[in-house]
């Protein structure tokens, strides 16, 4: 447990100094989104119907832009080497990693959600939802996507080959997030997409980790 | 400080490396006792990082097992990493983070009683004479002075055996005679040095293992 806080601060220490990715990754979120009333015009009744589906798409791109990074400089300086060789078992260091990660850009893209969403005239039903789909959605995505960047380590072009590995795996977050939101704007329960999409996080939170873990093993050999 | 006077020894039998389709070595056997140092020699290519890989649990052998008195160390691999210090090509100093920072991080991994460890990462860094650079930014350090970081993890956090890849690369002379120093001082605590070097380390007493010896003769030449 020590060794868990000692890397998330760590990771968090990281980039805190570096400050680019959590910038760079909400910055691609909002711009993206504001893209779409110029490509699709601004009647709000269009904007209103596509804002889920937007803002979701437009999520899984943004925390997609970090991952390649999630293991690459330690893989580059050698870090990587010693965290394997950590007592802790590598899992814990891999939940580590992604809950730093998580914390770096799954929140910001969180608390950014809302106030986009008033730009594409969300129905005010749906906020709420989609506050919850995002805090159980996106910690989904950085854990899926931990699996993609440990096996796309020491491969060259590893960020496009990412993208392809991780975003088929992406779609049943996707799918169930808007699905949330949609029934809550219709004023249909939204529990059991909610439901799904917390059986999926609880899938992941072991899987994951493990995989990850054992990609890493492999990456390093 | 020292060691249990109990340790075991670490040994490793008939070990077998594949690196891309090519036998790097083959029936290799080792044995290191406490208090023991073990110099890898060989030319470039013969399998020193390899081994040095595979007796830190990162690589696993093609074949043979590796001991730590009576245990196999592929049953327990993290009671493993907890006696082990593995320092190798790269230096894991991050650029963003002071000397003291990286140095601290990896002392606390390795020993979570985060007071204990603090205290041990100072006299670590004073002893590689990286006092007057604790706040420095890795980014800022020479090829040396990051190396002399990575080695201070060595004392930062006590662990008895220690596998070093040409520790002494960008090195000068005086920290060259510094670490000969560390390694003595480990060795009279009862530690275990095994490295491989191209320079001459003075490691009084130590066994040598030339790693051609276990080479495989290829068939047809390149």
């Amino acid at each position: 447990m020590m060794r868990f806080l000692e890397v998330v601060r760590r990771d968090l220490r990281l980039a805190l100094r570096q400050g680019s990715d959590s910038i760079m990754v909400v910055t691609f979120f909002v711009l993206t989104v504001v893209l779409f009333p110029f490509g699709i015009g601004p009647e709000s009744g269009v904007l209103e119907r596509v804002s889920a589906g937007v803002l979701w798409v437009t999520a899984l791109l943004a925390s997609l832009l970090s991952l390649d990074r999630l293991f690459q400089a330690d893989y580059e300086d050698g870090s990587l080497e010693l965290l394997v060789l950590t007592p802790a078992s590598l899992g814990v260091v891999v939940v580590a990693k992604v809950c730093a990660h998580w914390l770096t850009t799954g929140l910001p893209l969180l608390l950014a959600a809302p106030v986009l969403a008033v730009l594409l005239h969300m129905n005010a039903d749906g906020f709420g939802v989609l506050m919850l789909t995002m805090l159980i959605g996106t910690p989904i995505l950085s854990l899926i996507g931990a699996i993609g960047a440990a096996l796309v380590l020491g491969a060259r072009r590893g960020g496009v080959l990412l993208s392809l590995l991780i975003l088929p795996l992406y779609v049943p977050v996707l799918i169930f997030g808007v699905g949330a939101i949609d029934a809550a704007v219709q004023a249909r329960s939204a529990e059991p997409h909610l439901l799904i999409l917390t059986g999926l996080l609880v899938a992941a939170l072991p899987l994951a980790p493990w995989a990850a873990a054992a990609a890493l093993r492999q990456a390093l050999e | 400080m020292s060691f249990d006077p109990g340790l075991p020894s670490f040994s490793g039998t008939g070990l077998g490396c594949i690196r891309g389709g090519r036998v790097v070595f083959a029936g290799l056997g080792f044995s290191v006792a406490p208090g023991e140092a073990l110099v890898l020699l060989g030319p470039n290519g013969s399998g020193k990082s390899s081994l040095l890989r595979v007796m830190a649990g990162l690589l696993k052998p093609a074949a043979g097992s590796l001991a730590w008195g009576d245990s196999t160390i592929a049953d327990e691999p993290e009671a493993h990493a907890a006696r082990t210090h593995y320092v190798g090509h790269h230096d894991a100093v991050k650029p963003v983070l002071s000397v003291a920072e990286n140095l601290r991080f990896w002392a606390r991994l390795h020993d979570p009683h985060a007071a204990r460890a603090a205290g041990a990462a100072d006299r670590a860094l004073d002893r590689f004479g990286l006092a007057h650079l604790r706040d420095i930014p890795g980014k800022m350090l020479s090829a040396g002075q990051k190396r002399r970081t990575n080695l201070a993890r060595l004392l930062a956090a006590p662990s008895p055996l220690w596998l070093l890849d040409e520790p002494t690369t960008a090195l000068d002379r005086r920290s060259i005679a510094e670490l000969e120093a560390v390694f003595a001082e480990h060795r009279a605590a009862g530690g275990m040095v095994v490295l491989s070097t191209h320079m001459d380390v003075a490691l009084p007493g130590a066994r040598e293992l030339h790693l051609d010896a276990f080479a495989i003769e290829e068939e047809d030449g390149p």
